[in-house]
């Protein structure tokens, strides 16, 4: 039950802030908020990466040559740099982290 | 040219942008599962609130323990890019009747976006524009929610997929997504504050580090972009 109030809030949320421009055809927002908007993609995706990369679990730090996430993260990163494309990001990313997974031993297989 | 005709066009223009949404569907909904979401659930999710970055996000949030308000907190930080689209559209859609502009709004993803933008630059509303828009929101609406199912139901029944680290896809997607937008100082130093600052309050109960690293990034990009704005005019005058 919680996880459908979960969803319907979710929803809501969403939807009026995608809607919010729409319903108001002639809503301008001052320059400021305009600015800081620009910048949400950017800080709210990277402050879910770095601790993604280096404290996989949630709990522990994990600075070492052992945790793929890291590693797999950083080439990532650089594959993005070089080919600014979506998908060969994905791509490429996934391929280098199951790949070091592999070699480190940590795949249920 | 016909309404059907350019709600075609759309579900055609869409196909590129489908291509990169069903890996993202399978593994969300794989995910979904693993953390404890029944199919009703996750594929609930995907149909009302159909929006991947932040699908993904909560569901993390639900494996790490996170409270409902934490998350719907995020969710709408998160989403908050939506407005820039939202704003961007305005002219087009804004003089539409409400059964076009509602439907139209719950369709609004960052896919969405981008092939309609183009569509909409080059030519406006000619040519039953509505209805071009309207066939790329379907068509992408039933590619994430199709996929969504397919990897929920996987996510029920491959066993041991909990141990391969799916989750690194969301990284991956995210840093698809931010590193080509590092493109002046302040996007560079939005994201590293940001970064430092989650690392830091990592351990803040409710995950509300992701908050205050989200301000923060926000906070420094604004501050950097209005001084160079200012030493840029002073330089002018």
């Amino acid at each position: 039950m919680e996880v459908w109030l979960l969803i319907l809030g979710m929803a809501l949320i969403t939807f009026a802030i995608r809607y919010s421009l729409f319903a108001f055809p002639d809503l301008r927002f001052p320059p400021l908020v305009r600015q800081g908007l620009h910048y949400v993609p950017t800080a709210v995706l990277s402050a879910i990466v770095l601790p993604g990369m280096l404290i996989p679990d949630g709990q522990q730090w994990a600075f070492n040559s052992e945790n793929a996430y890291l590693l797999a993260g950083v080439v990532t990163i650089a594959i993005a740099a070089l080919t600014r494309h979506l998908l060969a990001t994905i791509g490429g990313g996934l391929l280098v982290f199951f790949a070091l997974r592999a070699l480190l031993g940590q795949l249920p297989v | 040219m016909s309404r059907l005709q350019q709600f075609g066009y759309g579900c055609r223009d869409s196909l590129a942008m489908i291509v990169g949404i069903v890996p993202f569907g399978l593994i969300y909904g794989a995910l979904a599962s693993l953390a404890g979401l029944t199919l009703w659930q996750a594929l609930g999710m995907s149909l009302l609130v159909y929006v991947g970055s932040a699908q993904f996000i909560a569901i993390s949030l639900l494996t790490l323990g996170s409270g409902a308000l934490v998350i719907l907190l995020t969710t709408f930080v998160v989403n908050l890019r939506h407005v820039l689209y939202s704003a961007a559209l305005q002219p087009y859609v804004g003089g539409l009747p409400q059964r076009w502009r509602l439907p139209l709004a719950f369709g609004l993803t960052d896919e969405t976006f981008a092939v309609v933008q183009r569509r909409y630059l080059a030519r406006g509303m000619a040519d039953y524009g509505q209805w071009y828009h309207a066939g790329v929101a379907l068509a992408l609406y039933l590619s994430w929610v199709g996929s969504s199912l397919v990897g929920a139901l996987l996510g029920q029944s491959v066993p041991n997929l909990a141990g391969w680290g799916l989750d690194f896809a969301m990284l991956a997607t995210f840093i698809g997504i931010v590193v080509p937008a590092l493109r002046n100082q302040p996007q560079i130093a939005a994201a590293l504050v940001a970064s430092a600052v989650a690392l830091l309050c990592h351990a803040w109960p409710y995950k509300l580090g992701l908050m205050a690293a989200a301000l923060s990034g926000i906070a420094i990009g604004v501050w950097l972009e209005q001084r160079q704005t200012r030493m840029s005019n002073g330089e002018a005058g």
